[in-house]
């Protein structure tokens, strides 16, 4: 039976921690890729076909998983990584919540000055 | 992911009058619904108070950055800073660019605010939610909005 367990760092939530820095280099970029899937992969599934090793790869995992986007399972001894996609939707919905103010703050500059 | 905000609009009125209500600061309140103490100055911290209904109780604090005249009014702040108990001073604050240009109708303005890779996004939406009122409803229209678009 799978035995889901959040790790400390994803479940203290770190969320000062910048998701676009995270997401702002190409190898974590495709791991996130990889990971969207739906389904969690090993360190060892991630590492098969990469050019890079095993340590390189768990470095970025690392980085992923402080930004909150990329959860460690622990199933028995096996230790598999699944994507979490809130901190990019509530990345999104900050940003669409700002941009919606600036609508708001220009219409009443165009009513001002046209007025 | 874009982590810039961009917005153009035309707005029948010469430069110069856009910029003085861009850089006049009673002017500028006026608009952006903030009581400002003083004058905008290049390199000086503006300070004030929201005037937004339900949101008085919030100050307002923004670095000037430049001022070129009927060109580009730029500063940096921390967008939306509503929540009291959060002290924003400590985080990276966004940049602010107004940028003007003449058209044959009056004037185009661009803004773009820039720098959100290092907000602390969990923690404003938090702030946000905590808030009744005007700020939930327009979330509630932006996430509509979304969900209609997308």
């Amino acid at each position: 039976m799978l035995h889901k367990r959040r790790s400390r760092v994803a479940a203290r939530r770190q969320p000062r921690a910048p998701v676009f820095a995270a997401l702002g280099d190409e190898t974590r970029l495709s791991l996130v890729a990889k990971l969207c899937a739906g389904q969690p992969y090993s360190i060892s599934q991630l590492t098969k076909g990469s050019k890079l090793t095993r340590q390189a790869i768990t470095k970025h995992l690392r980085v992923l998983e402080n930004a909150g986007l990329v959860r460690n399972i622990h199933a028995g001894r096996e230790s598999r990584f699944e994507f979490d996609p809130k901190p990019v939707e509530e990345l999104r919905k900050y940003l669409d919540l700002v941009s919606g103010q600036w609508d708001q703050a220009l219409s009443r500059l165009k009513s001002f000055v046209e007025g | 992911m874009n982590n810039q905000i961009e917005k153009r609009i035309e707005l029948k009125a010469p430069v110069s009058r856009v910029w003085r209500a861009l850089t006049d600061y009673r002017e500028f309140g006026q608009w952006f619904r903030v009581k400002l103490d003083g004058p905008f100055v290049p390199g000086q911290t503006a300070r004030g108070q929201i005037t937004y209904p339900g949101y008085e109780h919030v100050k307002w604090e923004a670095v000037v950055q430049k001022m070129e005249p009927e060109r580009l009014f730029s500063f940096t702040w921390h967008p939306y800073s509503v929540d009291s108990k959060i002290d924003y001073s400590k985080e990276t604050p966004t940049l602010v660019e107004f940028r003007l240009e003449t058209t044959s109708n009056g004037t185009l303005l661009l803004l773009t605010e820039s720098g959100f890779d290092k907000i602390p996004t969990d923690r404003r939406l938090e702030a946000f939610r905590r808030n009744d009122g005007g700020w939930t409803e327009q979330m509630k229209n932006i996430e509509n909005h979304v969900a209609q678009t997308s």
